[in-house]
């Protein structure tokens, strides 16, 4: 199995398909459970710590909002791991929870600039959309190797 | 899917389906008697328990109606009082307009899925062109002009 980072880091749909391609999706969810089931930081209402921001600066400048680099203390983690990434743009909900477009640009500027397979894609919005969205991610995941020891 | 070191997992099954409803889903997890928390949702369920658990019972409620049963992993689990409504004074929780709007996508995804395991070939697809600036001053001069 192949671990796939997607964009976006927590679609449903992405990730649904990955694994049942019978790959491993890399998702925010997996890191925010991560996260949330730390101990000393599993007292609601904390779900994120000083360190966070820190630990971001791996992945951003000093001078970036803290906001980015706190999001990129979960995100970047799993662009490092990924052995390849599928990336669905003009997401609407780009403007919701996920809505930093600092750290949108940065995740998939990071992914494009490692050097594993990216399938870039939009959203469908019809069933043709829908079908040639499907076909080209059966695809993808099919070309990925899935003995590779995850 | 990750395996956490604590060994549990929360997983969301969202059902876009024309034969099953969220009901069943819930009664298929309750059938199987395993000891695991579960609350419906007006989209599907959600399980929470131990992870080889969870994805034997999640497994079982997806081959309901494979393609039209759609899963993903969930960080917080239901009921937490960093997400949970009932401690929040109401409204969607984070997360849910992300949520909404795929499971909008949801039909043509599952559409696609059957066809793809029938094999019916993929047709090229016409992307609709960008509307031109030169276009587009026309329109609002056009409109401008009434």
């Amino acid at each position: 199995m192949t671990k796939v980072f997607i964009y976006p880091t927590n679609s449903l749909i992405l990730s649904d398909l990955i694994e049942r391609f019978d790959h491993t999706p890399l998702a925010m969810m997996g890191a925010v459970h991560d996260k949330i089931t730390t101990i000393g930081i599993d007292s609601p209402p904390l779900n994120i710590t000083p360190e966070d921001p820190k630990h971001g600066l791996k992945y951003a400048a000093v001078e970036v909002p803290a906001g980015v680099r706190g999001r990129m203390a979960l995100i970047g983690p799993l662009i490092d791991e990924a052995e390849a990434a599928i990336i669905v743009d003009d997401a609407a909900i780009s403007f919701g929870c996920m809505g930093c477009a600092r750290t949108n640009e940065l995740t998939k500027f990071l992914t494009r600039d490692k050097d594993i397979p990216v399938l870039e894609l939009v959203y469908p919005y019809s069933d043709e959309e829908g079908k040639d969205f499907v076909y080209k991610i059966s695809e993808f995941l099919e070309s990925l190797p899935k003995d590779v020891k995850s | 899917m990750a395996v956490h070191e604590d060994g549990t997992i929360t997983k969301l099954v969202v059902i876009s389906s024309d034969s099953i409803l969220p009901i069943d889903a819930a009664l298929e997890i309750y059938g199987s008697e395993i000891d695991i928390t579960i609350k419906e949702t007006c989209f599907g369920t959600m399980v929470t328990g131990p992870e080889d658990v969870v994805n034997k019972v999640v497994s079982n409620v997806v081959n309901l109606d494979r393609n039209h049963i759609f899963v993903k992993e969930r960080g917080f689990p239901p009921g937490d009082d960093r997400r949970c409504r009932a401690g929040r004074g109401g409204g969607p929780r984070p997360g849910f307009h992300f949520l909404r709007n795929e499971i909008g996508i949801l039909p043509i995804i599952g559409k696609a899925l059957d066809d793809y395991e029938n094999n019916v070939p993929l047709e090229k697809v016409v992307q609709p062109e960008k509307l031109k600036v030169s276009q587009l001053k026309d329109i609002i001069e056009s409109e401008l002009t009434r």
